[in-house]
């Protein structure tokens, strides 16, 4: 017998804000993350902005050392599954730590750690290599070095699906609980790949956005002009119990997920095909696990990445999914905000997603200037919407022809 | 500073322990809290600060502070 899984902790760092209350605070209000980067030089690159963590001190949550050892993402998730946990008052000890497991994702790992070193290797030859360099270059690290810190011993795993690697984790966390591998999971996703490789292979790939001039205005999804999403770092992670495990120990409940939806293109490696089939498919059979129909659906928080071909067939997909109704949900992408976190996009867009259940407030696509005819929805345009809202759908593609959807519904017993 | 002083503070910095944890008979591994990463990485910041290299025989014969500084001493 499946069993119904609850949402019941909220932690995140991101361009935006360093815990949950500052971020949907700045989602609210429209406020955007992006700037021009900070951590390197960009002379020679052609994007020279990205969303930042910004004002972030890790020794708030970890020591010193700690700091030299792990690479941001690692930190970005320890300080997130931190607040997460305290968020949901769930202390792992003796009697609980067997049956309580971690999937947390992320799309490319450690990358900054690989290039820092390989530059070690080329300067000063293989003898100076830090040890820590395969720790913190593995995207599995997120997940095993939370684990070692909060003493979790159920399953572990990482989803490893480009930008849909945050929902591919929260997914298998929902139905590793769902059918009875685990009573909680910390899950969600980690990415600091704003990094001078990264960000060039991407330019390579002509994939993000080269409006310099204007950061908070380049990540504009569905718009016109768009030309490219925006790279940025940070991570989410949400606490997920089955809900007699939750409602036992008295818990605060956010949600409940009610259902994953998860497909591949199998087209190209990057670019999704025209009207996205696989998207409607991922979007089908979430609808399908949670027992809803299309007109069940009040908002979805859209992958929307700003890319001219992504926002496009999203919007194709969508209208193929939910017909009529497809004019009466809201649709916006919250990376108008916070650009992209790649890997720990389904995070964040998690948190995103269930908060505006939570508050009955559907988050702004800002920089929706002059929307794209073909992005003919209601994609709440430059500021937020007070409606109540009891479902919500999240969506994330990744490179690979990775499609995983998420649903959230209002929990009622 | 005298290299024992020298070598206290690399062990501060890269072990984030305090002076008074760093007596001379103090186990880098059993005293210390250091695992075997970080004691490759300790004895590479060694090596940087005092321009010498320690083979891995010879790190195999170091497992307290007073270890580190005798060792250091006999090469200077």
């Amino acid at each position: 017998m499946k069993k119904r899984v609850v949402v019941t902790g909220l932690g995140t760092v991101n361009p935006i804000g360093n815990c949950v209350s500052d971020t949907w605070e700045g989602i609210c209000a429209g406020k955007s993350g992006i700037a021009p980067i900070t951590k390197f030089d960009t002379s020679g690159l052609r994007t020279k902005i990205a969303g930042e963590v910004k004002n972030f001190d890790p020794l708030s949550f970890i020591t010193p050392k700690e700091v030299r050892r792990f690479d941001d993402f690692i930190i970005y998730a320890l300080a997130s599954a931190e607040m997460a946990l305290d968020d949901a008052g769930l202390i792992i000890d003796e009697t609980n730590a067997d049956r309580i497991g971690i999937i947390i994702g992320s799309g490319i790992g450690g990358i900054t750690t690989i290039e820092r070193e390989k530059e070690v290797l080329l300067k000063t030859g293989p003898k100076k290599i830090s040890p820590f360099t395969i720790p913190g270059a593995l995207a599995n690290l997120a997940a095993g070095t939370v684990a070692i810190k909060f003493g979790t011993r159920g399953p572990i795993s990482c989803a490893v699906t480009a930008c849909s690697a945050g929902n591919n984790a929260i997914g298998d966390a929902f139905r590793t609980i769902a059918y009875g591998f685990a009573d909680a999971m910390i899950s969600g996703g980690a990415e600091a790949a704003v990094s001078p490789l990264a960000v060039a292979a991407f330019n390579a790939m002509r994939a993000i956005s080269t409006r310099n001039d204007n950061p908070e205005a380049a990540s504009r999804p569905f718009d016109r002009d768009r030309d490219g999403f925006i790279m940025s770092d940070g991570c989410g992670i949400v606490i997920l119990e089955e809900l007699s495990f939750a409602l036992d120990r008295g818990a605060t409940i956010y949600a409940e997920v009610s259902g994953f939806g998860s497909t591949c293109d199998a087209y190209h490696i990057a670019a999704p095909p025209p009207g996205h089939p696989g998207a409607v498919r991922s979007m089908q059979l979430a609808l399908q696990e949670a027992g809803m129909e299309p007109s069940d659906i009040d908002y979805i928080n859209a992958h929307g990445t700003s890319t001219p071909l992504n926002d496009r067939y999203e919007i194709e997909a969508i209208k193929k999914v939910f017909g009529d109704h497809c004019r009466k949900l809201a649709v916006s992408s919250t990376k108008s905000m916070t650009g992209h976190l790649l890997g720990a996009a389904g995070g964040l867009e998690t948190i995103i997603s269930i908060k505006s259940i939570d508050d009955g407030i559907i988050p702004p696509t800002i920089n929706l200037d002059n929307p794209d005819p073909e992005c003919d929805l209601d994609l709440i345009p430059h500021t937020m919407r007070k409606k109540d809202i009891h479902t919500a759908m999240s969506n994330t593609f990744g490179f690979g022809g990775a499609n995983a959807v998420l649903i959230f519904k209002k929990f009622e017993e | 500073m005298t290299v024992e002083e020298q070598v206290k503070q690399i062990i501060m910095e890269q072990l984030n322990v305090t002076e008074e944890e760093c007596v001379p008979e103090a186990k880098f591994i059993d005293d210390l809290g250091a695992d075997s990463l970080d004691l490759v990485e300790l004895i590479m910041a060694m090596e940087d600060h005092f321009g010498l290299e320690i083979s891995d025989d010879e790190l195999a014969q170091i497992s307290t502070i007073q270890d580190v500084i005798d060792y250091i001493a006999s090469r200077q």
